[in-house]
């Protein structure tokens, strides 16, 4: 029975949610912003299940003493943050703001600088010339590299004409062809759910 | 008693005069009604191809390199006694379609898992996946027969930070080497740098997403990438659920439309632009 009432809600909103993208009427407008907003609350309530569950594995396996360094780290920080800015506040000048621009924008800073050396690695990995497509990609790449340096302005238009072409017509081609397959694949995915087809959200089954 | 009478006509012509003035908002949005036929003949496709037996009687998918290797890279986790490493990406929402289609497959290596007795790990950034993740996985090691199997504590919310969710699941792939991960969501930035650590730990790689951009960094980093649609067909091409294969020939019976539309939107716009005649219009979408 409860599987049934979770199909018919789906159904319904799947429903009211299409038929009010093709209306401009505010009563449309009104109803998309409610399930917005029913949305987060939604997501308040899995955020606390989310929370308590980071805490409770982390507990967990810190008193089997499983990762122990990198969990405790991951604990001090969840613990400490929130206390910091319930005692301190999060204005300019307090400890959560100096915590937050010297601990935590660093560190996530410098994960993203790992994407550097990553590309470097990925590039000499798959610009092998290996076969005749692999060939053609790494002179495509080598030209849309050197497009983007100080040697074709040195030089002449060609070398950014030639790399923009390659960019505007058989990337954007395969592109776009790409995109179509995803928006159908996306469409056909959302009326299966919709009409109650898929079900794997539900735990699968008939 | 007449002077009353005229006034009160006098008033009801001036209300109706300023509600005339004013405009009733529209119902239907007209400049959307390419959308919502493209959308109908859609819908009508779909059911069509899914509910219409002779459609269903035979299903022929082309070969699919990485859902081919699904079964290979569980095999393999199993065989080395490591776990297979699972994630969604930072990019997504339960809301969104690929999302779902990741459920979708999670359903089906989460089944397999349960049979040979792999630990399957689970890292999210949204609580809400995490919520539907562990309801899929416990529902498949039901049906698989092995519900002790299941371990709630494996799919777990990590963070809601983009690069503190790359740190902890690189942390994880480092610390745990899977032998098989799989890289099917919505990936941002964080893409590469799950794909070349699992890489570094030399883990087969199965990935998919809906982003191009990051389509580029698994096609280099991974083993096997699911392109574009590949991706929705894959709980049908793994499950052979009849309905949901049906779909799948929608998807293409919409794809042979839209490439007649394009030729002949094409063959139009050419023939305008060689004898400068001035045939914009409905292609122009």
């Amino acid at each position: 029975m409860d599987r049934k009432i979770a199909l018919v809600a789906c159904f319904a909103f799947g429903v009211v949610m299409f038929a009010q993208y093709f209306s401009a009427h505010p009563v449309a407008h009104q109803v998309n912003q409610a399930v917005l907003e029913y949305w987060q609350i939604i997501f308040a309530f899995a955020l606390v299940l989310g929370v308590v569950g980071f805490c409770q594995t982390n507990v967990t396996q810190v008193r089997k003493g499983h990762d122990r360094p990198y969990r405790m780290a991951a604990l001090a920080g969840f613990v400490a943050m929130p206390l910091l800015a319930t005692f301190w506040g999060i204005k300019a000048g307090s400890p959560f703001l100096w915590m937050f621009e010297n601990v935590q924008a660093p560190m996530q800073s410098t994960v993203f600088a790992l994407l550097a050396f990553f590309v470097a690695s990925a590039s000499f990995r798959g610009f092998r010339a290996r076969s005749v497509p692999a060939t053609i990609l790494l002179a495509s790449a080598l030209l849309i590299l050197l497009s983007r340096t100080w040697i074709p302005g040195s030089m002449s238009n060609w070398l950014p004409d030639a790399a923009d072409w390659i960019r505007n017509n058989p990337s954007m081609a395969a592109r776009r062809a790409i995109l179509i397959g995803i928006g159908l694949g996306s469409l056909t995915t959302s009326l299966r759910v919709i009409v109650g087809i898929e079900r794997t959200w539900l735990g699968g089954g008939k | 008693m007449t002077s009353r009478l005229l006034a009160a006509v006098h008033l009801c012509h001036f209300i109706a005069a300023i509600a005339a003035t004013v405009s009733d908002p529209q119902w239907f949005d007209t400049a959307r009604l390419p959308t919502l036929i493209a959308a109908l003949v859609a819908i009508v496709i779909v059911i069509y191809t899914t509910y219409h037996g002779s459609t269903r009687d035979k299903f022929t998918v082309r070969r699919i390199a990485g859902l081919e290797a699904v079964e290979e890279a569980i095999g393999r986790a199993t065989e080395m006694a490591r776990p297979l490493l699972y994630t969604p990406g930072w990019g997504g929402d339960i809301q969104r379609p690929t999302t779902i289609a990741s459920m979708n497959i999670l359903s089906q290596v989460a089944a397999k898992t349960a049979q040979y007795d792999c630990r399957l790990v689970y890292p999210t950034h949204d609580p809400v996946i995490m919520a539907v993740a562990q309801e899929v996985v416990k529902s498949s090691y039901l049906h698989a027969g092995y519900p002790d199997r299941y371990r709630p504590d494996d799919i777990a919310y990590v963070t809601s930070s983009q690069f503190g969710y790359a740190a902890a699941v690189d942390g994880m792939i480092t610390r745990l080497k899977p032998a098989s991960i799989f890289l099917l969501g919505t990936f941002e930035a964080e893409s590469l740098i799950l794909a070349e650590t699992g890489n570094s730990v030399g883990a087969i790689q199965i990935a998919g997403t809906d982003s191009t951009i990051q389509l580029a960094f698994f096609i280099v980093a991974c083993d096997y990438t699911l392109i574009g649609e590949e991706l929705f067909a894959a709980s049908g091409y793994l499950s052979g659920d009849r309905s949901i294969l049906a779909s799948v020939r929608a998807q293409d019976i919409m794809k042979v439309i839209i490439g007649l539309f394009l030729i002949v939107a094409g063959v139009l716009a050419t023939i305008g632009a060689l004898y400068g005649m001035a045939l914009s219009g409905w292609w122009g979408f």
